[in-house]
């Protein structure tokens, strides 16, 4: 779906996250101001008092949807907004908080809190998508700022967002770094990543950690298989691949098939 | 028969994470009143059990995208401590220069585009940029060059991915550590300049003696090691931090209330904290504009702490530029290697909004069998309840909107990283007259 509009009606909206993905739009230092002119941003919280109501031709929702009220309220959202973004890996895949999905949820409330009755949650943290129907996802942990520019100029030019779907391997091989796998051993999740974050991990001498979530077409199935042939215990592939996108479907089917294989 | 009059305020803004405030008065006595953060759990102190040593930084990181190296560091040292790892001094440096970098990035994001429109009467750092294009357009570079301290470090700055245990992944380019010499040291002498600039604004409220609480060690400014101190007289090893300090659950918030145990009194953490603790381990040139500010110290407004912040950003500044010159050659060894073990270890440092307090426990499989962590919110949320009671009954007396500006001013003093405890607040008063 593509808007034009020549001054479009920007809200960002936020559920259960750590706030280091609407900060990516705050961190756009020089071009922050640039923004605010190009568009109303009539809705964000976290940086400014004025709140206009609805509708908005564009809403940005950061976060998970984790308790009941949260889940009638992105269905509010979606019908003040036009054009709904999902910005960074909570909002997209659950988060790393859905790291709950996989165990009991009573068993997390009174590990942190003494009277659990107190605390309003869900079973799980679920993505946006699971709730209503999402117009484009803005993938990472935390979004890459540039992509987020060229989203928001995208918008206001009515052009297509120009975000590759193709793996962190070909940001490793266009910067030049030296594959981790190959080299150094180490089981990296780069192969079967969305590219976006500009190959850094690699680029730092450790393995990607999946920030981005499962590029096209992902091969984790011949990729898990190759690292534990080659030594790295079944366990700690499961945990490499259930992290901050674990919940993403096409980790998550990977990682429950390498719980499940018999060894 | 009782009068009940109630009014709401959707949202607090400008501050990070989602609360609320529900007032009760009664007879125009203040009976309750509770600022609610309703930021959804995460549950991250469990999120890290049955997970490895090393994945620890990288998950506590997203408690708090605006201060994920202070959870990144604090990790680090305790994880350390319980494996026995004997981190080297060129290590320790560059994690201060790092968390400098956060610091910077945090405090002027604060001070220029959320708690100066409150002093300018503006509504955002948008419209202030309208008004006051120069403090706004300082504010943000300022910033950048903390985001890009944060880079050159860390490899990315919200979210960094070179800290591990143990140190670092990579040992950061010496020229790329050269290169920020330059703009650290525009950064120092525009920092100077907002110091003088913040501590000329009107400051309202009534002075508090707070029991201001922060880490102190024998040099240099609380950042990333230390003793805990108060102004009470404490000083403590970090080690016996639970047994003078207590965590308990209230009804109305996700967030935990910390209070001084045994005599359950609300603290303050975080920049007005360590300036009028520490103001004497400032460095030179930090702390002669601190003393030459024509404010007082101790500070005892929370408004103040948008100074309180201005003289950190420029210690920041003063400390970094130091490390930066001092970068002459790549560290030799970036990483100490070690064999999971079971152990036990706790740390705390200065998060961008005070104490911030980690344990671990590591079990006979090398993996997390335990975590408690005590993010700077919940430490202060006793305290902004205090302060919201004692200025309530004067702000009462003011007409709805300007009641609710005023209580959320006092909140957005503190900075509250909603995220790490919870952004938003419901002003509900329940005015009752029997």
């Amino acid at each position: 779906m593509i808007l034009t509009m020549s001054k479009p009606r920007l809200a960002v909206f936020k559920f259960a996250s750590c706030d280091g993905c609407q900060l990516q739009l705050l961190e756009a230092e020089d071009r922050l101001l640039e923004i605010a002119e190009k568009v109303e941003i009539d809705h964000f919280l976290e940086a400014r008092s004025r709140v206009v109501p609805g509708p908005y031709d564009v809403g940005l929702v950061e976060g998970s949807i984790t308790t009941g009220e949260d889940a009638e309220r992105i269905r509010e959202i979606r019908r003040q907004c036009r054009f709904l973004v999902t910005i960074g890996a909570c909002a997209t895949a659950g988060g790393i908080q859905a790291l709950r999905n996989w165990g009991r949820v009573d068993d997390f409330v009174s590990s942190v809190y003494a009277t659990p009755a107190f605390i309003d949650t869900l079973a799980t943290s679920t993505s946006i998508a699971d709730h209503v129907p999402v117009d484009f996802e803005l993938r990472g942990c935390p979004i890459d700022r540039g992509q987020m520019i060229d989203l928001i100029t995208s918008l206001v030019l009515g052009r297509k967002p120009r975000v590759p779907g193709h793996s962190v391997c070909v940001e490793c091989k266009a910067s030049g770094t030296v594959c981790v796998a190959v080299a150094k051993g180490i089981a990296c999740l780069g192969p079967v990543t969305q590219a976006g974050c500009g190959g850094i991990c690699p680029a730092h001498e450790r393995e990607c950690f999946g920030c981005f979530g499962p590029s096209e077409s992902p091969n984790l199935v011949s990729l898990t298989g190759f690292y534990e042939q080659r030594g790295t215990p079944r366990d700690a592939l499961v945990r490499l691949v259930r992290s901050f996108n674990g919940d993403a479907p096409a980790f998550r089917a990977e990682s429950d098939r390498l719980e499940a294989k018999p060894t | 028969m009782s009068v009940v009059r109630r009014f709401n305020v959707k949202s607090l803004t400008r501050v990070e994470g989602e609360g609320s405030l529900r007032v009760r008065v009664v007879d125009g006595v203040v009976e309750i009143a509770e600022f609610s953060i309703y930021e959804p759990p995460r549950f991250f102190e469990r999120l890290v059990r049955g997970r490895e040593v090393r994945e620890v930084p990288d998950i506590v990181a997203r408690i708090c995208g605006i201060c994920p190296v202070a959870y990144q560091v604090t990790a680090c040292e305790a994880l350390e401590k319980a494996l026995g790892i004997p981190v080297t001094a060129d290590i320790r440096r560059l994690r201060r220069l790092l968390y400098c970098g956060e610091w910077i990035q945090s405090h002027a994001l604060h001070v220029h585009l959320l708690h100066a429109p409150d002093f300018l009467g503006a509504e955002s750092g948008f419209t202030l940029a309208a008004t006051h294009p120069d403090l706004v357009n300082r504010g943000l570079r300022l910033k950048s060059v903390g985001t890009r301290i944060m880079e050159v470090i860390g490899g990315r700055a919200v979210h960094p991915i070179n800290v591990t245990v143990g140190g670092f992944y990579r040992s950061p380019a010496v020229t790329d550590i050269q290169g920020l010499v330059p703009d650290l040291e525009w950064g120092l002498a525009a920092s100077l300049e907002m110091i003088a600039e913040v501590s000329r604004f009107d400051f309202p409220g009534t002075p508090h003696e707070y029991d201001c609480v922060s880490l102190r060690s024998a040099t240099g400014y609380p950042l990333d090691d230390g003793r805990i101190v108060s102004s009470r007289g404490l000083d403590i090893d970090v080690a016996d931090y639970e047994r003078h300090f207590a965590e308990r659950q209230v009804p109305w918030s996700t967030a935990l209330h910390s209070l001084t145990v045994p005599d359950e009194q609300p603290y303050l953490v975080g920049p007005l904290a360590r300036v009028n603790l520490c103001h004497d381990r400032l460095s030179p040139l930090a702390r002669r504009a601190a003393e030459s500010c024509g404010l007082e110290l101790p500070l005892r407004l929370s408004a103040q702490s948008i100074v309180a912040r201005a003289i950190e950003i420029a210690a920041a500044f003063e400390e970094a530029l130091v490390i930066a010159r001092g970068a002459v050659a790549e560290i030799a060894v970036c990483r100490v290697d070690y064999e999971p073990r079971a152990g036990a270890g706790c740390h705390a440092t200065e998060a961008p909004r005070g104490l911030l307090y980690h344990r671990y426990e590591i079990g006979d499989d090398g993996l997390i069998a335990h975590a408690a962590i005590v993010p700077p919110t919940s430490q202060n949320q006793a305290q902004i309840e205090a302060d919201l009671r004692a200025m309530l009954p004067a702000a009462l007396a003011l007409e709805d909107a300007a009641a609710t500006h005023a209580c959320e001013r006092l909140i957005r003093d503190y900075d509250p990283c909603i995220s790490c405890a919870t952004h938003f607040l419901t002003l509900d008063v329940d005015r009752k007259r029997s």
